[in-house]
């Protein structure tokens, strides 16, 4: 058990390393290095030669990637090129509050979407399972800016119920936050709910089609019962990977939600960096959502492992 | 006369399509069972025998509908019933013990859990009273250790212990009922065995009607007081069991009885032409008349009634003609001195230790096969019998090349060696061994036309194209009694039976020396069983082929093999001419082994001699069989390699035991062992 | 194939996509003969106008034709995302059929790489790809194909890991055949209706993506039309000028959605039951 538990942390720490390397790889494979990348046409002269000197590029790539991954390590990420700050300073605000935003989305999501799940898989191909089915469809296959800008449409531009943008000067409070991140949360969740809870679906017609479900049947266990000790426990075990990669769609949403509100957040900064061809900057926020992507996948990983006696076999 | 406890009444279900047209499962089936009694309902796939079974329980599987008729169970109409009180009837007083036990008990709860549950929903105790009776009804199915086994999760149970921790939870609720829908199948002999007595002495003890539903005639025999022979559907004959095995009325329970093998009767059983028909086609005459060899022109007019016979009942307006008796067909080889292959003390391992783990000093496993010694004479059978871990398919793969062997040899006739496996062999040697599978289903692609299943290996090894390939498979169709327009069929359009056909006759493509059978009857119907073992006997003869017939089946394997060897945990017990393998003097474990074949005759009884028990892996030294051998001697069977003993014709038996020693006792056998102590023992 | 079409056809859903995704192929290819205006003509004289005889959706903030436009817009999105899609299905099938037929340890290594591939979130991958290597196809068809191929792969695999159990591929290598028959006579046509659904579902979510690219503004560059960047375009003017992102919304919803739908309902004809394998 024990054994396991730290397989799990193992491969976690695994692929964290592996994320590093290809993304430290992806930009030294690039031609000519940050700098040029950075200054453009004005990568000459002493401009270039202080960029060299502050970002280190003068020494070899091995020692960068080691320096940086500690400084990683240590929340040290280096300096902006375009802002002229250490980026551990800019990002903090900004990630309090992505983390705000995906953490609401994700809490209300997740259970929702669990509980549709159940109940379109329970009334398979009966009417409330048509019409979660289709409005699922429609959540996962419409982008998200695409229902961004119709919510805002409707509640921002039709209604005025809440801002059809975020305008709150840095450093505002959490309850400032809070009216701006309504719409962004909907959309957001839309599309995990749509994702997991048609997962959750298929789970769950699977395990009721089981012998063990016939069996509880012919027990006598009353429906009710069946679906809350035999179907859900077993159905959940295949979902929590799924509900695990969702979560990459909702990093990958961040952004875009993000940018379509004028969201504050760490997506909003990282495609501010793209624009200024800030490196140093792109390269520290997506190894911060590549950790917690990881992160959460471990705690899936976990969490089927508390689920499933199956998994916790001695010796395997 | 009591009224039935269980009464069904002219029931027909099946599927409605959507056109409104009906697609019956079960046509017109009518039967009673009264309190205490064992009914047997016995049929091949297709026949409808666990529909009935789950429709006595008012449960139809989904899709399912009832077109006419009733089931009541003890006056309670069961499909008109509201939900609530079948679902209260469900389990306290009519229960089921499912087939699969492993896939039938919730993987995520554990086994006290699930007892308990039934308990909660079936009785009044209170929660301690409760936890007392799941240690109280685990013990009684005799599962060792109850208080450790409630604490377990199901796939923590061996299949046998899984099989008794169904049926403690089908007697949570005291029923008065227990349905039994094929719950050995898929279990060892010596296991199936073992429940098989334990179930009647439950029945007897407590008093339960038990309805028994296996393809079994030999477990029905063993446990049924009155026997429904199921066909498409329908009811085909019932009745005593002892009535029906002794003096079946219904050709096709006649038909089935010739068709099974018997340890005592050598040679091929006769066999049943024809496949039944399909499920849910309309019928317009009796359903078996394609297949009787005793058809008339009435038989085709109208279906028959089911009539009253001075036994029971009997659907079939000839009843009164025995017809012609059916024999076995003595096989008369025709094996030549030359050794077409031979095993020389070969080791199969499948799992190596990573360089992690030696370096940490930890040892390599014990092997999976060891001293595997055997010679193959050109044009004869040998057998390969054993259980679930015995080895015998392991040996066969190693001889195929799909695994490699770790020590030992084995050589094909002109002494080209087979070590290598597949990858390291030349086309040529490829050619010379082939292999049949189990499961004539998955080894044919079913993207692939049978045309061009046969000319996969005739192209490979004989560079055949075009015509000329097409010609060689019309003539292996040929061989194997299959038409030539199959050659543009995709496997899926064929039945199981002729499936296996295909299977034979791609491997007859290769004209090969030696054919390796991996228990290819085991998934076909016994009537269909018969065809195909007398198909294997015939092309042996026209081609001159050698076989390995490896399969679990004791009477399948006597009645197409010339020697025979039997296998416990991948070591050799006892190997010799089938004739002194299957007489005494016994090797221990092949006495066990004999003792718990099931025969269809009510007057036979297994004797169980060894302990009913589940061995992971085989002892690192001594005797294979130490753990649950009868006639134990002590020290020297733990540490001591057996030696094998020739009793002449080489008949060897590998045990410390004198061969005189084993004679004298063979007859003495222990009825029930402690078995807790036995799974104890378990590793 | 006239029967799977007709078995697609019979449900209203497959019906559907299979008529949004041809339309939308078809007004892609004949944009240029049937659109009334030029795509990237400016018009002073007639800016924001709303949707009228002359202009059917109106016109934008430049004065171009929003109907042209939106024909139009779909031509760049299709044709990069259909080579992506291809792309992702060729290496990913591929790959798959061949680590789920090979096995043992390469499978095992190899599977520890994906798994990790898998645990990167692909878009920013992708982002910080653009931000080195610029926007544009050239860099958006590799970067799509290669993570989305990552996921085919895993589905494939696992696909093929069930097919490579079953006794016809023991019995061809008992035969002794090469890997590569193996591989395309006995693996490759059980697998290659799995591999098209999820060719087919994978190309619709890369639409999706590629779209949401445009609209970040890293996908299609101006003045090319393109539904993604119109959106991000016309969306200030949101309350006064819907039309500008109605439509536009409209036309890539609809063809995601058909593509979808059609994946779908061809998968169901083909008899696989899909429903576990949704995007990852």
């Amino acid at each position: 058990m024990i054994a396991l538990i730290f397989r799990r942390f193992g491969f976690a720490a695994f692929t964290i390393a592996f994320v590093s390397v290809v993304m430290f790889a992806a930009v030294e494979a690039l031609p000519g290095n940050v700098c040029t990348s950075f200054l453009q046409r004005f990568a000459q002269g002493p401009r270039l030669e202080r960029c060299i000197e502050q970002q280190g590029l003068d020494r070899p790539a091995l020692v960068r990637y080691g320096e940086w991954v500690a400084g990683a390590a240590k929340g040290d990420f280096g300096y902006s090129l375009k802002k002229r700050k250490p980026i551990n300073e800019l990002i903090w605000e900004r990630f309090r509050n992505t983390a705000l935003l995906g953490g609401i989305a994700a809490l209300l999501a997740i259970p929702l979407a669990i509980f549709l799940g159940i109940v379109a898989g329970v009334r398979r191909d009966r009417p409330a399972d048509l019409t979660l089915s289709s409005a699922a469809m429609l959540a996962m296959t419409i982008p998200e800016f695409v229902t961004a800008t119709a919510l805002i449409y409707i509640f921002a531009v039709t209604l005025q119920w809440f801002p059809a943008v975020t305008i709150v000067s840095p450093g505002a409070s959490l309850a400032q936050m809070l009216p701006n991140i309504v719409l962004p949360v909907i959309v957001l969740s839309a599309v995990l709910v749509a994702h997991i809870m048609r997962m959750m679906r298929a789970s769950v017609i699977d395990v009721m089609a089981s012998d063990y479900v016939q069996m509880a049947r012919l027990k006598g266990v009353p429906e009710r019962q069946i679906i809350r000790k035999h179907v859900v426990p077993n159905a959940m075990i295949p979902a929590l990977n799924v509900i695990a990669l969702t979560i990459a769609w909702l990093l990958a949403g961040v952004v875009v939600v993000e940018k379509v509100f004028n969201y504050p957040g760490l997506g909003t900064l990282m495609i501010q960096a793209i624009y200024d061809r800030d490196l140093p900057m792109v390269q520290a926020i997506a190894l911060i959502f590549s950790v917690i992507y990881v992160g959460v996948n471990l705690l899936a990983d976990l969490a089927a492992l508390a689920l499933d006696p199956r998994l916790r076999r001695k010796g395997h | 006369m009591t009224k039935p406890l269980i009464k069904i009444d002219d029931l027909s279900l099946g599927f409605t399509a959507r056109d409104g047209r009906q697609a019956p499962i079960l046509r017109g089936v009518s039967l009673e069972l009264r309190a205490g009694e064992t009914l047997g309902i016995v049929g091949e796939s297709g026949s409808g025998k666990s529909t009935v079974a789950l429709a006595m329980m008012g449960y139809l599987k989904s899709g399912l509908s009832v077109f006419r008729g009733n089931a009541f169970f003890d006056g309670h109409d069961m499909f008109s019933l509201p939900e609530k009180e079948r679902a209260r009837l469900r389990g306290s007083s009519i229960a089921l013990i499912p087939q699969n036990a492993g896939q039938a008990l919730t993987p995520t709860l554990k086994i006290g859990q699930q007892i308990d549950e039934a308990l909660r929903l079936h009785t009044d105790l209170d929660a301690s009273a409760r936890a007392g009776r799941v240690i109280e009804l685990l013990s009684r199915v005799r599962l060792p250790s109850p208080e450790d086994m409630a604490l377990r999760y199901p796939h923590e149970l061996s299949g046998g212990q899984q099989q008794r921790a169904a049926v403690a939870m089908a007697l949570a609720g005291n029923a008065k009922a227990l349905l039994l829908d094929e719950p050995t199948t898929g279990l060892d002999v010596t296991t199936q065995a073992h429940i098989l007595e334990f179930l009647r002495h439950l029945a007897q003890e407590m008093g339960v009607a038990m309805i028994y539903v296996s393809h079994d005639l030999g477990v029905i025999a063993r446990v049924a007081d009155r026997v429904a022979v199921m066909y498409a559907g329908q009811l085909a004959e019932e009745g005593p069991t002892r009535e029906v095995l002794r003096a079946p009325q219904h050709p096709y329970t006649r038909g089935l009885l010739a068709s099974i093998p018997r340890l005592g009767e050598p040679g091929i059983p006769a066999s049943m032409p024809g496949v039944p028909p399909a499920v849910g086609s309309e019928l317009t005459a009796c359903a078996f008349a394609d297949r009787c060899d005793q058809v008339r022109p009435e038989c085709r007019q109208s279906v028959p009634a089911l009539l009253e016979t001075p036994h029971g009942r009997v659907r079939c307006l000839f009843s009164n003609d025995p017809g012609q008796p059916r024999e076995t067909t003595i096989r008369d080889p025709q094996i030549k001195d030359a050794r077409a292959l031979t095993l020389d003390q070969v080791a199969i391992s499948y799992s190596k230790i990573g360089w992690f783990d030696r370096l940490i000093g930890k040892k390599d496993p014990t092997p999976t096969v060891e001293r595997a010694t055997f010679g193959l004479k050109k044009g004869e059978t040998l057998g390969l019998v054993g259980e679930s871990g015995s080895g015998k398919s392991t040996i066969l793969r190693a001889i195929a090349g799909l695994v490699g062997t770790q020590d030992g040899s084995v050589t094909l006739s002109d002494g080209e060696s087979l070590a290598a496996p597949v990858n390291g062999r030349d086309r040529e040697t490829l050619r010379r061994v082939q292999m049949i599978f189990q499961n004539a289903d998955a080894s044919l692609n079913p993207r692939q036309t049978i045309g061009e299943i046969l000319a996969t290996p005739l192209r490979l090894y004989f560079g055949l194209k075009g015509d000329d390939a097409r010609k060689r498979a019309e003539d292996l169709l040929e061989a194997v009694r299959l038409p030539a327009r199959y050659l543009d069929r995709f496997p899926g359009q064929l039945s199981g039976g002729e499936k296996q056909r295909v299977g034979v006759a791609r491997a007859f493509a290769a004209n090969p020396e030696v054919t390796l059978c991996d228990e290819v009857t085991s998934a076909l119907d016994v009537s269909v069983q018969a065809a195909a073992l007398a198909l294997l006997t015939r092309l042996q003869k026209e081609n001159g082929s050698s076989y390995i017939f490896v399969s679990h089946d004791l009477a399948v394997v006597r009645a197409v093999s010339d020697r025979v060897a039997v296998l416990y945990q991948g070591r050799i017990c006892e190997i010799g001419p089938s004739a002194q393998v299957y007489a005494p003097p016994y090797h221990p474990y092949t006495s066990t082994l004999m003792g718990a074949v099931l025969e269809p005759d009510p007057d036979t009884a297994p004797a169980l001699l060894a302990n009913d028990m589940t061995e992971k892996s085989p002892p690192a030294k001594g005797c294979p069989f130490q753990r649950c051998c009868p006639r134990h001697m002590g020290d020297v069977c733990d540490t001591e390699v057996p030696p094998a003993r020739d009793l002449g014709t080489g008949h060897l038996i590998h045990c410390h035991m004198l061969p005189e020693q084993l004679v004298r006792s063979a007859d003495t056998s222990v009825d029930q062992v402690p078995e807790e102590a036995a799974e104890n023992a378990m590793a | 194939m006239l029967k799977l079409l007709k078995t697609i056809v019979s449900r209203p859903s497959g019906a559907i996509g299979l008529g949004l995704t041809v339309f939308h192929i078809l007004m892609a290819l004949c944009a240029p003969w049937i659109a009334p205006f030029d795509p990237t003509a400016q018009n002073a004289d007639a800016i924001l106008i709303a949707p009228s005889a002359q202009h059917w959706m109106g016109t934008d903030t430049l004065g171009r034709d929003v109907f042209s436009r939106v024909l139009h817009g779909g031509r760049l999105a299709i044709a990069v995302t259909f080579s992506a899609a291809v792309l992702a299905t060729l290496w990913g099938g591929f790959a798959g059929i061949f680590f789920g037929t090979v096995g043992g340890r390469v499978d095992e290594y190899s599977m520890r790489i994906v798994d990790a591939f898998l645990s990167m979130p692909w878009l920013l991958f992708l982002l910080l790809i653009i931000s080195i290597g610029g926007a544009g196809p050239v860099t958006i068809i590799p970067t799509l194909g290669f993570f989305y191929g990552v996921a085919v792969l895993r589905v494939i695999r696992g696909a093929a890991m069930q097919v490579a159990a079953r006794d016809f591929v023991t019995a061809a290598k008992a035969r002794g055949e090469a890997l590569w028959p193996i591989l395309s006579r006995e693996m490759f046509p059980n697998l290659s209706d799995i591999l098209l659904v999820e060719g087919a579902m994978r190309w619709s979510w890369m639409l999706l993506a590629f779209s949401s690219l445009s609209f970040l503004g890293f996908g299609a560059t101006p003045p090319t039309p393109d539904w993604g960047l119109m959106v991000a375009q016309e969306r200030g003017l949101l309350s006064t000028a819907p039309w500008g992102v109605f439509w536009p919304c409209v036309a890539l919803s609809s063809l995601i959605i058909g593509i979808n739908l059609l994946a779908d309902a061809v998968g169901k004809a083909l008899g696989l039951d899909r429903a576990t394998a949704i995007a990852v």
